[in-house]
């Protein structure tokens, strides 16, 4: 099979999910091919770091490739596609794949798996993804097809090895005017305490249930020497400020402690913090996922447990 | 059609699932299916955060806003209602967990209005596809963006911001008609009370029977993801704070 992977550049670097794309790409080729494409105005560089992990890197240069533009861009990759037919085209689940990986799937009728963590083709073409949030996991058979479209999870395809390949630089010009204009980007906003410096995190999430509640997220952060984090519902409900946020479109963090009080550990919360040297999770249910990475699980209620912590720590103070 | 600097008004399309709430208690009766016991359902979260976008953008520039929904779904329709959506229409279809067929049914229905904006939740609580609204916007042609967390109305276009990785945002401007997804936080909906539902009962649900044939995946099968698991604190609240503080000791964290 010829396996297509779309490398992501992002903020001018190469994301190392590219690379976990070619993982996987040479881990199902059979005897077929991981190619790889690289789209932007200067990605000689980034083409030669993705060469040694496929048999062939499609290398597109252009200036309107500049500012990633989803009309743009899935333009290009159709006419390359169109003559090139791969098998299967993989892109990261990111915030560009989430966009590209439908468009390229409608235009060329293939099916299309999103955020999948295991692919087999030995029998039929068989994906695997959580559902839930990561409370179900699902095995997704999918239909008979010239072309098949995946998302892959980041972080999954981390073991690969080194194959060197061709580069080949490909002319392709855009043939549509896009409806969708690219502005500006925007960088993140900064508060008085940056959370990815802190030895000590006590984070909160939707368990908190009140916004008057994280007092007692504050008070135990004040008694361990630690600050206050939260999960994106937290953030969302205006509770605390945009960069107290853990994950994936918040901040990644590795504390020498992450307590984690009513969170069940969607996967995009995971990524932020799961590299924290301690991780001990408070949660009502056993099932949560967060005690898949917590080295302590504390199954129960926080609001007897935080309370219940505070007085002995207050205790050992005084 | 022009809109914006309050002139003419909008045409707004937004798509809202029924779907089984994360409190739930999630139990498989089998391998193809949820035991219904312990489930709960209602309007998928990130759609609550779409019809409230629509609604405000209709307070501000004045329209029309339709929701539209697949499946068994009354009650979430009824509840867009009662936060001020104008028109609901059930496209009464079991798509399963097929994204392809939602979005197919979607434009069945939707190709033969008129419109300047679809607005969809960025992915269902459930299945978390991530796909309906793109999906749609492709195949009616349509500019898109996904994950957006602003919306303004300027010279008959729309400028959005969207989220990327790691709390960055890109800024763009779409043409329209077009179709956003938007992301969690982008406003705060609005509370709607029992009694909203029951007084929105008197608009009405337009049923419009589609066919799909064609499907593009099947479930195999659902399970629980085999996961390592934490060592387990037990106790009286009192013991279990005993312990991590000499956890707390024993790792040099106080
Ligand atoms: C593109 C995208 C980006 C995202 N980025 C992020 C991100 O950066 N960060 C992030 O966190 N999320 C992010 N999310 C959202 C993520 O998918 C989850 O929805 C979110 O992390 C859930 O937060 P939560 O665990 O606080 O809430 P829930 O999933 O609702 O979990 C609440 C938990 O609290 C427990 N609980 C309730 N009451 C109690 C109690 N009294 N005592 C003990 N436990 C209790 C419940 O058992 C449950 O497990 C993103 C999603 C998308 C689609």
């Amino acid at each position: 099979m010829r396996v297509f992977a779309v490398a992501e550049i992002r903020m001018n670097e190469l994301d190392p999910v590219s690379v976990e794309l070619l993982n996987l790409a040479n881990e199902i080729k059979a005897d077929g091919s991981a190619e790889a494409i690289v789209l932007g105005k200067d990605v000689s560089e980034f083409a030669n770091e993705l060469s040694k992990y496929s048999d062939k890197v499609w290398k597109i240069e252009n200036d309107s490739l500049e500012n990633y533009n989803p009309e743009i861009y899935a333009d290009v990759l159709i006419q390359l596609f169109q003559k090139e037919k791969p098998d299967v085209i993989l892109f990261p689940n990111s915030s560009r794949g989430a966009e590209l990986a439908p468009l390229i799937s409608t235009r060329l009728d293939a099916p299309i798996v999103t955020d999948i963590v295991g692919l087999d083709f030995s029998n039929g073409v068989k994906a695997k993804r959580y559902i839930f949030q990561g409370k179900l996991m699902v095995d997704i058979l999918v239909k008979d097809a010239d072309t098949y479209v995946f998302t892959v999870r980041q972080g999954v395809f981390k073991e690969g090895k080194e194959i060197g390949g061709e580069i080949v630089d490909v002319k392709i010009e855009p043939t549509v005017s896009p409806a969708r204009q690219f502005i500006s980007i925007i960088e993140p906003e900064v508060g008085e305490v940056d959370i990815a410096q802190a030895d000590i995190i006590v984070s909160v999430g939707r368990g908190i249930e009140d916004e008057s509640n994280i007092e007692l997220a504050e008070e135990l952060a004040k008694a361990l020497g630690g600050v206050v984090a939260g999960s994106r519902p937290v953030i969302d409900s205006g509770w605390l400020p945009k960069d107290r946020q853990v994950g994936i479109s918040g901040k990644t963090v590795k504390p020498k402690l992450y307590l984690a009080l009513g969170i069940s550990g969607a996967f995009q919360h995971i990524m932020g913090m799961k590299d924290s040297e301690l991780i001990i999770a408070v949660n009502k249910d056993p099932e949560a996922p967060i005690f898949g990475v917590a080295q302590y699980g504390i199954v129960g209620d926080i609001f007897e447990i935080v309370p219940a912590l505070i007085e002995k720590l207050n205790q050992i103070k005084s | 059609m022009k809109i914006g600097n309050g002139g003419e008004s909008l045409k707004i399309f937004v798509l809202a699932k029924h779907a089984i709430d994360t409190e739930s208690e999630i139990r498989l009766k089998d391998e193809k299916s949820i035991d219904e016991k312990g489930l709960i359902y209602d309007i998928n979260d990130w759609d609550r955060y779409a019809i409230e976008e629509a609604i405000r953008l209709k307070e501000m520039h004045g329209g029309e806003v339709t929701v539209i929904g697949v499946g068994n779904n009354e009650d979430t329709l009824r509840k867009c209602l009662a936060m001020g959506a104008d028109r609901a229409i059930k496209i009464p279809l079991e798509t399963g967990m097929d994204p392809y067929k939602t979005a197919l049914a979607i434009k069945d229905v939707i190709s033969e209005e008129n419109f300047d904006l679809i607005i969809a939740g960025l992915m269902s609580q459930d299945c978390n596809n991530a796909l309906v609204g793109a999906l749609l916007a492709s195949m009616l042609n349509l500019p898109f963006a996904t994950a957006v967390t602003s919306v303004k109305v300027e010279d008959g276009k729309l400028r959005v911001t969207r989220e990327l990785e790691g709390g960055y945002q890109e800024e763009v401007i779409l043409q329209l008609p077009c179709l956003i997804t938007v992301q969690s936080g982008i406003n705060e909906p609005r509370y709607v009370s029992i009694m909203g539902i029951k007084r929105a009962k008197s608009k009405e649900i337009k049923e419009v029977d589609v066919k799909v044939d064609k499907e593009m995946i099947e479930l195999e099968r659902m399970y629980l993801p085999p996961v390592k698991k934490a060592e387990l604190i037990t106790g009286s609240a009192d013991e279990i704070a005993e312990k991590l503080i000499e956890i707390f000791k024993e790792k040099g964290v106080i």
